[in-house]
């Protein structure tokens, strides 16, 4: 076959031929073409199955609204379920296959469904598959699951990149249609900054696919000059292949613009598709209207599409879809497909219209007051049987019908903010209501008015409109002269009286039928007939088959279509990829990595990373010989310990803290005393949320009389940054407090172990004797003339002290500290060496400050100070949290030095059972002390207090078998519990 | 009554369907009724269910202001499971599983309840302690659970990203027994069983005002006019303030959007339900085959029923770091609902000041799953004016306590539970 | 969304962070102030549907803390303050 259905004309270009396959059979298109257009050139009807009963389908449409003709696209990793062959651009290489048919599209086995459909009904499996109840999950649910769905993924990587951008105008036209274009050329002509966009490669809207004349020449030159005006303005951005995708709040519209699809594969470095999140002050929703189809019996069969949609492929796309073809229409515009394929030499057979007294047209013949009752040709149709006014029926051969049954506004965008389209009865449809997205407002088909001089008039007035409200001038041209046919339209929606299935949404296989049982089930409600026949929930979202659901819903009930209601469209007009959404935020780029200064020396050291919120931390610094983790860890410990060793502690939160009043803010924000420590002096401080738990704590030095450096934890370096902030400006607004992060600032490294001070010496410019700056000392230093902050705090339970220099010196200083602590045998430890060194000594950290644990659950309820006002002092006193039996912190030994320890256990007396009445609480942290030989770790214990030195068990029973411990309760501080090695 | 049965639904298939009646009758409003729940969707359906069934009381009412299920049950990501933390929490969400478990032959309605297992995915050690805590919380209290590690998480679902993630998957905390509902079904099947059993079912009745004289309840003010009633239970998530702002009340919540996403119809990919742990991302597949997934709340006190595209973003983030194989999968819709977001993010099911008058919200976003629980709790509290033994822990008076069941850790503010 | 910021101008409300009713700013005295008026201002919330004043604070931008009057059912912002300026206008001091 080679494009036995073209004919001439349409804005294809024949000079170059494309070459494509569908299901593996090779064919030949042309640049313009569409997957469809080419498809049907080649007198290929049949491109997809139905949802439920896997009934053969071809397009019903010419566009997006397309519920039929979907296939998979491109194929390996690229391939793309579910594409609308309709408005998929076609390419040279283009491949496609048909989905949700099995062994292939001509036989489905699964078409077995449609011979059963009278059990198939809405509804049907909530009354059903019950029996036995062990069935559903073992036999219908996984037949039902493998026989659903569209199409596939082929679970590969999608290898393209996506992107995201913003854009900002003064108005936002949507839709490039007669009256999009209109409106952008006059505010594009008054000066304003517009955007137009529109989802099709071909600017020009209904224009490129009618006869219609627009001042003079044919519509489709008229568009195409428009669009180069508009292209000449600096002021203005045209965006084809663009869809305007989400009205969201305050004049921000979610565009996606295709931009690759369009190729085999995208040029080097561009994206395959962007997200533009576009700023308007204005919008103008110009997204022309969908026609609806009128229901009959077998009305999805191949070859039978929207009126309009077949006079679409034969104006823009040179091809009759069949060599015989008939309409069935209730409004003039359905005529027009009968005027145009006629000029286009196909030969119409008859025009059926539902309206006895609709105008005729010359040598064609007409069923006046006539219906169309079923069609026949399984995988493509063949004949349709017709009944005339008089109840005689014929039947007719055709391979092609057109049906209109109207045209629905395009009012999606217009309710994303949940506004109601209001039924306009000139039209017979609804129109956009009140309530629009503020700034949004509506022309041409869009907003009812469906005349080609209707567009442009009102995309001329509502342009000038927008505007005015932006306070520029535009002016009302002369317009272009063009058809002003009025809308005449009788109601039609289906033809009853039949047997058989008329469908309402294709896609979904909903039919007359279901909404009469859904009606009949009291499923009245537009929501009801929504959810229980799953009408206009497919992937084209009802864009063809709601309102004449909500029609067929009103005939039955005897209200009015407005009075049955109207479902609220919501975003995305048409559906997303996942990776459009995304960007570029997947993969290793999904968040951004902060390194530390130390990261590069780290790395060269052949260090294990972690992560650590955004940071990457070293974990662990292997050394050659070394195969366990455990054995860098334990010698990193240990050499501490022994010796002295490093580590990167800048991913700590600093904020430095200046002014009169920050001594008097401290206290407040922390739930102990910060105003009387001395200047040059460090202290643990706690920090409450106003509900009494522990937010936050760190060490924070007096640098100054009216100067402090406050160290938070990683996790909460925002956070409390934000926090002090809103104390500051809101709470107490006229303290003299200011404040900076400086986590960034400042490059920081803990020194710790027996020798540290004797490492430092090495490198400082002053004496950091005992004497000079003692335990808990804190101060402004120098290191070879460079300014930096020395805090002699320990985490590790070591002399240790903390060195900070400015970031850019992180680097050098790492291999300084390094150089200078080889004399004694210096270690740089890493975060698991750290974990295991501050349970030693019983620091909370991460997994004891978990948001739901007060001081007094950590011990340090003697810490919050009554004697002033601070966050979370009052509501800390409650009973609850205050029970004597509450969770306090303990250290956990195993009897046996050989047991093992597991984080997450929970303690349960000796010989109790495992159930959650006995559950006395969980092991927070577990570690591995070198130095004790032995697990060792943290829980929160029922009045843990008053259990030291009792013995319980730590039962694990997420693992098969589960495992049990048997521990012994003893105080958190494992390690030099009288801290001599502190002050040493 | 009509009960559903394979020979009943092969007759009616034979016969072209005419004997279906209707699901729920739409009876006027009687002057006054014993109980008036206020509020049709899950909760409040459920609630009357039980009331008739398990607790023995006769005419009560439902009150809906639009149509039943209109609310959160049909809307959301229709997952259940009873993997909570806290003592508070995790007894009444199990009690809840066991009545998922039983509830298609209880309604005789298929709501397809599929326990296809959830899977909360692991990406730090700390991560991984707090799930063994979790866990073993889960199993003391009669619940499953299970530890994966990553190998296990590859054999299920290979195609996740495991080589080159920013936050590699350490492992998994899975509960077998969670899955997914049919949502929608879950309201239609306790409305057709309440209806029953004789409980009205009022919908297009909004509640405008309360009658309360001496501290007593006397019945509500309606769209539909007055209304008597013994006890009035409310159970309106999402609306809660507002209603309650009837009796004079304040609650300890906010009301905040929630949106949820469903892509195209897709051949099977995913099996179970499954969390993301490095973001907010949560997935599962329906029966239809389309991709239901969500993330965080849009975080701003809203009414407004729908969200913002930064979320929309954030959570497609979310599932391409995760699963780098649903780029051309389109999503094809979003939704948003309003949810009772507590001080604590757990729910509240109490007695108020108001005699007779009585209260179930704050779900923040768990509401679905405990929809059984939740009815089953309130009708006790309602029937016997004490409240329910796994549902002791949901008073009013937990904050005044300082008892707060806060399993996030996030303190009193509602946008971060 | 967009907030208008009183000294920057527009910016995009993903520049902020919200934290809730800016009744919050009527923090009572810790040291006369006792649990139950502590808890009620902590806690209880009025919760509107219609006009809402709230703190949100812009965290990517110049760090104020702002005070927005926004409809919590249309989301329209009708007025836009600094924090500070209100919480004094409060008589909020040290």
């Amino acid at each position: 076959m080679s494009q036995s259905n073209r004919i001439a004309g349409g804005q294809i270009d024949r000079s170059r031929t494309f070459r494509f396959t569908f299901d593996g059979t090779a064919y030949t298109g042309h640049p313009g073409d569409t997957l469809a257009s080419a498809l049907l050139s080649n007198g290929v009807r049949l491109m997809g199955r139905s949802f439920k009963y896997h009934r053969p389908r071809g397009p019903l449409s010419a566009g997006s609204e397309e519920p039929n003709a979907l296939v998979q696209l491109r194929s390996g990793a690229r391939q793309e379920p579910n594409t609308r062959a309709t408005v998929a651009e076609l390419f040279d290489g283009l491949t496609a296959t048909s989905q949700n048919a099995w062994p292939s599209l001509r036989f489905d086995a699964m078409a077995i469904n449609d011979r059963l459909n009278t059990f198939f009904t809405a509804g049907f499996y909530y009354k059903t598959f019950m029996w036995p109840a062990s069935f559903w999950e073992k036999v219908y649910e996984p037949i039902i699951r493998r026989a659903a769905g569209l199409g596939a993924l082929t679970r590969e990587e999608d290898p393209d990149e996506y992107d995201k951008g913003f854009l900002h105008c003064d108005l936002l036209v949507i839709g490039a249609g007669p009256a999009g274009l209109s409106a952008a050329l006059t505010a594009g002509r008054a000066g304003a900054r517009v955007i137009l966009a529109d989802e099709d490669f071909r600017m020009g809207g209904r224009l490129n696919a009618e006869t219609h004349e627009v001042g003079g020449m044919a519509g489709a030159d008229w568009a195409a000059a428009s669009v180069a005006e508009l292209a000449t303005m600096p002021n203005v951005r045209l965006m084809a292949r663009t869809t305007i995708v989400g009205a969201f709040d305050h004049g921000i519209y979610g565009a996606v613009e295709r931009v690759s699809d369009h190729l085999a594969v995208p040029e080097k470095g561009k994206p395959r598709q962007t997200l533009w999140r576009i700023y308007s002050r204005r919008a103008i929703l110009a997204g022309g209207a969908t026609e609806r189809p009128i229901a009959f019996e077998n009305n999805d069969r191949p070859g039978i599409m929207l009126a309009g949609a077949l006079r679409a492929y034969a104006n823009r796309w040179g091809v009759a879809v069949g060599d015989r073809v008939a309409i069935f229409t209730n409004n003039d515009d359905g005529l027009r497909s009968a005027t145009d394929l006629r000029a286009k030499g196909v030969d119409v057979v008859a025009v059926i219209d539902a309206r006895a007294d609709g105008p005729l047209l010359p040598g064609i013949r007409h069923v006046k007051g006539g219906e169309v009752v079923d069609a026949q040709g399984r995988l493509g149709l063949t004949s349709i049987t017709v009944r005339d006014a008089s109840g005689r029926t014929d039947n007719l051969r055709v391979t092609a019908l057109g049906v209109s049954g109207g045209w629905n506004p395009n009012v999606n965008i217009s309710s994303h903010h949940r506004s109601r389209p209001v039924w306009d009865e000139g039209i017979r449809s609804f129109i956009p209501g009140a309530d629009v997205p503020a700034g949004q407002s509506a022309a041409g088909a869009a907003a009812g008015v469906l005349s080609t001089h209707g567009a442009l008039a009102t995309g001329q007035a509502q342009a000038i409109a927008a505007l005015e409200g932006l306070g520029i001038t535009a002016k009302a041209g002369s317009l272009p002269e063009a058809e002003d046919a009025p809308v005449s339209i009788t109601p039609k929606w289906y033809v009853s009286g039949g047997k058989g299935r008329a469908w309402i949404d294709p896609q979904n296989d909903v039919t007359v039928k279901d909404v009469k049982l859904a009606h009949q089930e009291n499923f009245t409600s537009v929501e009801h007939l929504k959810r229980y026949t799953t009408l206009g929930m497919a992937t084209d979202q009802g864009k063809t088959g709601n309102v004449l659901g909500l029609a067929v819903m009103a005939g039955l009930t005897g209200r009015t279509i407005p009075e049955t209601g109207t479902t609220i469209y919501r975003p995305p007009y048409t559906p997303v990829a996942m990776g459009t959404l995304a960007g570029r935020s997947r993969g290793k780029e999904f968040k951004p990595f902060r390194l530390t200064p130390s990261h590069k020396w780290a790395e060269e050291q052949g260090a294990v990373f972690v992560e650590v919120g955004m940071w990457l931390r070293a974990q662990w610094l292997p050394k050659p010989g070394e195969s366990h983790w455990r054995e860098s860890v334990d010698r990193e410990v240990l050499a501490a310990r022994k010796s002295v060793g490093i580590c990167d502690v800048t991913t700590l939160g600093k904020i430095d803290i200046q002014g009169t009043d920050a001594g008097a803010f401290l206290d407040r924000v922390y739930c102990n005393t910060f105003s009387t420590l001395a200047v040059g002096k460090c202290r643990y401080g706690l920090m409450l949320r106003e509900d009494g738990m522990v937010f936050d704590d760190g060490t924070t030095a007096r640098m100054g009389e009216h100067e402090y450096v406050m160290t938070t934890t990683i996790a909460n370096a925002v956070t409390v940054f934000r926090h002090l902030e809103y104390c500051r400006q809101v709470l107490w607004p006229d303290m003299d407090v200011q404040l900076i992060s400086t986590t960034e600032a400042w490059a920081q490294f803990s020194v710790a172990g027996p020798n540290a001070r004797k490492l430092l010496e090495k490198i400082v410019d002053q004496d950091i004797s005992d004497a000079a700056f003692s335990y808990m000392g804190a101060g402004e230093i120098t290191v070879g003339g460079l300014r930096a902050r020395l805090f002699r705090i320990s985490f590790s339970g070591e002399l240790a002290y903390e060195i900070a220099v400015p970031t850019r010196y992180g680097d050098a200083m790492i291999r300084a500290l390094v150089a200078a602590g080889q004399e004694f045998d210096a270690v740089v430890y890493g975060t698991e060496a750290l974990g295991v060194m501050r349970v030693e000594k019983g620091h909370v950290a991460g997994n004891e400050l978990n948001g739901q644990s007060s001081a007094l659950n950590m011990g340090l309820g003697k810490m919050v100070s009554k004697k002033k006002d601070s966050i979370g002092m009052v509501l800390s006193q409650r009973e609850g949290m205050n029970d004597p039996d509450g969770y306090r912190i303990v250290g956990v030994k195993p009897v046996d030095p050989a047991g093992k320890l597991t984080a997450g256990s929970h303690f349960l007396e000796i010989g109790a059972a495992a159930e959650i009445a006995n559950d006395g609480g969980w092991l927070t942290s577990k570690v591995y002390s070198p130095h004790l030989g032995c697990d060792i770790a943290l829980g929160y214990l029922k009045g843990g207090d008053q259990k030291i030195g009792k013995r319980m068990r730590a039962v694990n029973l997420l693992v098969k078998p589960a495992t049990e411990t048997e521990v012994e309760i003893v105080s958190p501080h494992f390690f030099d519990p009288e801290g001599e090695r502190l002050r040493g | 009554m009509m009960r559903y049965s394979a020979l009943g639904v092969i007759a009616q298939a034979l016969t072209g369907h005419r004997g279906w009646k209707p699901v729920w009758r739409d009876p006027v409003p009687q002057a006054s009724y014993d109980i008036i729940i206020v509020g049709g969707g899950g909760h409040g359906l459920a609630t009357a269910y039980y009331l008739a069934k398990e607790f023995g009381q006769a005419r009560i009412a439902v009150l809906e202001k639009g149509y039943l299920g209109g609310g959160n049950v049909g809307r959301n990501t229709t997952i259940i499971r009873s993997n909570y933390l806290l003592d508070g929490n995790e007894p009444f969400y199990e009690f809840s599983l066991k009545l998922w478990e039983g509830l298609e032959q209880d309604l005789n309605y298929n709501a397809m309840v599929s326990q296809r297992g959830i899977m909360n995915l692991i990406h730090t050690d700390a991560q991984r302690d707090a799930f063994t805590r979790r866990g073993n919380a889960m199993i003391l209290n009669g619940a499953d659970a299970e530890l994966l590690d990553k190998e296990q998480v590859r054999a299920m679902y290979p195609w996740l990203n495991f080589d080159n993630a920013r936050f590699p998957i350490k492992g998994a905390l899975a509960q077998r027994r969670g899955g997914t509902v049919r949502h929608d079904a879950v309201a239609w099947g306790y409305a057709r069983a309440a209806d029953l059993r004789g409980v009205d079912l009022i919908q297009n009745c909004e509640v405008t005002g309360m009658r309360i004289e001496n501290g007593r309840i006397l019945g509500v003010e309606t769209s539909r006019g007055f209304i008597g009633a013994r006890k009035v239970g409310v159970a309106v998530a999402g609306s809660s303030s507002r209603v309650m702002a009837h009796a004079g009340m304040r609650l300890p919540m906010e009301s905040h959007v929630l949106q949820a996403f469903v892509s195209e119809g897709l051949k099977p990919l995913i099996d179970g339900v499954m969390t993301f742990g490095a973001g907010h991302f949560y997935v599962s597949q329906s029966d239809k085959g389309g991709l239901v997934f969500g993330g965080d709340i849009d975080g701003y006190n809203s009414y407004a029923q729908r969200g913002n595209l930064p979320v929309i973003e954030d959570v497609a983030e979310g599932g391409m770091a995760l699963m780098p194989a649903i780029g051309r999968a389109r999503l094809l819709r979003t939704w948003g609902g309003i949810m009772d977001m507590s001080m604590d993010g757990s729910p509240i099911i109490d007695r108020t000041p108001v005699d007779g008058l009585y209260f179930n919200g704050g779900w923040c976003y768990g509401g679905f799953k405990a929809t059984p629980a939740s009815g089953w709790c309130f009708a006790h509290l309602l029937a016997k004016d004490e409240p329910h033994k796994t549902a002791t822990a949901y008073r009013f008076d937990r904050f005044l306590k300082g008892l707060m069941i806060d399993e996030k850790g996030q303190g009193a503010q509602p946008n971060l539970h | 969304m967009i907030i208008n910021h009183p000294i920057l101008g527009p910016r995009d409300a993903q520049e902020f962070v919200y934290l809730g009713d800016a009744a919050l700013m009527g923090r009572p005295d810790g040291m006369t102030a006792g649990i139950e008026e502590f808890h009620d201002w902590l806690y209880n919330r009025d919760n509107p549907a219609g006009e809402h004043r709230e703190l949100w604070y812009h965290e990517q931008g110049d760090r104020s803390w702002l005070v927005v009057t926004r409809n919590t059912v249309t989301h329209e912002i009708l007025k836009v303050e600094l924090a500070r300026d209100v919480a004094r206008a409060m008589g909020r001091a040290k």
